[in-house]
């Protein structure tokens, strides 16, 4: 009696399980890797591509480095944008990608703080050195140079504004682009040298003040597509929308500039 | 509220535990009862899981499945498909780092069980099956119970390991303790909110459910 009463709770269960999987797994939507800095942008473009072509897409966002490093150990990705070409040649160079992918828009950096900090936001960053100097400074945070595109850029401009060395206690490393702009968007950090695209997101109005950093103060971020191995025809459609007039139009409102 | 990760969530906590219940049992009810050579090095294997760090655990298991080398290369090339960045690696890893949670509970809840009444079962010829189905399980259920309950809110908001071996893939491997952590880097404060409370009430559900049981327990042992 017992027996097949649980016999009967548990095909019941597998029955239920059978019918969620082809909910919870569909297998002809492509997964795109994608810089967590692109987010905004690149949720509006899906969205317009969805519109269009009624074709929908998983994104994974992290940091470039993290991804490639997804990718090289078998990830399930189609399309890959990167924040910097580096990554893409040396995926190339492993045979992971159908070419050598193609930059579609060149990243930004802001300098970023909380709408309530008294931090004096300029281009030569002369507030935070003038901070520092008075002990004022407490936190700032950037994405982690070792694995995120942005990281390494934030890291130029402090070499180059010779800030590097003393404001290395300072600093906090963000797991990616996006997680830097949340410390400092968020008061956690004190100020951020993020991503211009995530400082313009909409959810951060009135939340933040921001000021852009000129590009010639860092190696150009050059934001590369490119199709992996598996690649089918939702991704290689998508990527080609990328790159056309309307979603180039999205990315330059985001703050990218066009190459 | 991000349904599919929450879905992907259950889905992967059901799994594991359709695997770790047998496992539980089979490994807990024989840890309970035999001394064998070699018992004391298993069970530290067993509870390894309980002070490693998830990213230690996360690290051997990207090693060992990456499909460029070693066992993840003849996976792929004998199923097609390795254990990281998919939803069976997720189960994999889960039921490894559940272990500890579904056998110490059961092997207690086994050992508990007074010998004389196994060997008065066994002295009136009743097969070691029927022994465990007629006498064991009865006895031992609330055990079983509280190391299934246990093992599913544990699966539920594992993170690192799960960040790890899994991505952050939707609908793939975006559980929901993923979804917060992704909703909070897209400054998105109020679905994370929301998120962080249905688990913080989920887990006090479960810790409270598990008291009660073991109270329970102890009532009708005395």
């Amino acid at each position: 009696m017992k027996v097949s009463l649980l016999t009967k709770q548990l095909a019941r269960s597998c029955f239920l399980l059978m019918l969620l999987s082809p909910i919870l797994r569909a297998a002809e939507i492509p997964v795109i890797a994608a810089a967590s800095n692109i987010k905004f942008a690149l949720e509006e473009i899906s969205t317009a591509f969805h519109q269009e072509t009624g074709k929908t897409l998983h994104i994974s966002y992290s940091s470039s480095g993290n991804l490639t490093r997804q990718i090289q150990q078998g990830g399930p990705f189609e399309l890959f944008l990167s924040a910097n070409a580096q990554y893409v040649v040396q995926l190339y160079q492993q045979h992971k990608t159908l070419d050598r992918g193609q930059v579609f828009a060149l990243g930004r950096l802001a300098l970023l703080t909380h709408i309530g900090s008294g931090l004096i936001l300029d281009e030569q960053l002369n507030g935070l050195k003038q901070a520092q100097q008075s002990g004022q400074l407490q936190r700032i945070a950037i994405a982690n140079p070792e694995h995120a595109p942005f990281g390494i850029a934030a890291r130029e401009i402090l070499q180059k504004q010779q800030l590097w060395d003393t404001i290395l206690p300072h600093l906090i490393l963000a797991e990616n682009a996006a997680q830097a702009t949340q410390f400092a968007s968020s008061g956690a950090a004190q100020v951020g040298l993020v991503s211009y695209s995530l400082a313009l997101a909409p959810t951060l109005k009135n939340r933040v003040r921001y000021l852009l950093i000129p590009d010639a103060l860092h190696q150009p971020l050059q934001q590369t597509a490119v199709l992996l191995n598996n690649a089918g025809d939702t991704a290689k459609l998508f990527f080609h929308y990328l790159l056309q007039e309307k979603s180039r139009g999205i990315l330059s409102r985001h703050g990218y500039t066009l190459p | 509220m991000d349904w599919q990760a929450l879905a992907l969530s259950v889905k992967l906590s059901f799994v594991t535990l359709l695997f770790l219940l047998p496992i539980g049992i089979l490994l807990g009810r024989w840890l309970a009862y035999r001394q064998f050579w070699g018992k004391s090095l298993l069970q530290t294997l067993l509870a390894l899981p309980l002070v490693l760090p998830p990213t230690v655990l996360g690290y051997y298991l990207l090693v060992a499945f990456s499909p460029n080398q070693g066992l993840g290369l003849w996976l792929v090339n004998t199923f097609g498909t390795t254990l990281i960045f998919n939803f069976q690696g997720l189960v994999f890893a889960s039921i490894i780092f559940n272990l500890p949670f579904a056998i110490h509970p059961m092997q207690r809840a086994f050992a508990a069980i007074p010998r004389e009444i196994r060997e008065a079962a066994a002295c009136c010829g009743m097969r070691p099956s029927l022994v465990l189905w007629k006498i064991e399980l009865p006895l031992a259920w609330s055990g079983i119970i509280s190391a299934m309950v246990i093992c599913f809110a544990h699966t539920l908001g594992e993170f690192g390991i799960v960040l790890m071996v899994g991505g952050n893939i939707p609908a793939e491997t975006q559980t929901i303790a993923i979804a917060i952590y992704d909703r909070v880097q897209s400054f998105d404060d109020h679905a994370a909110a929301i998120m962080s409370f249905s688990l913080l009430l989920f887990s006090m559900l479960t810790i409270s459910f598990t008291y009660w049981l073991s109270a329970r327990s102890e009532r009708t042992h005395d």
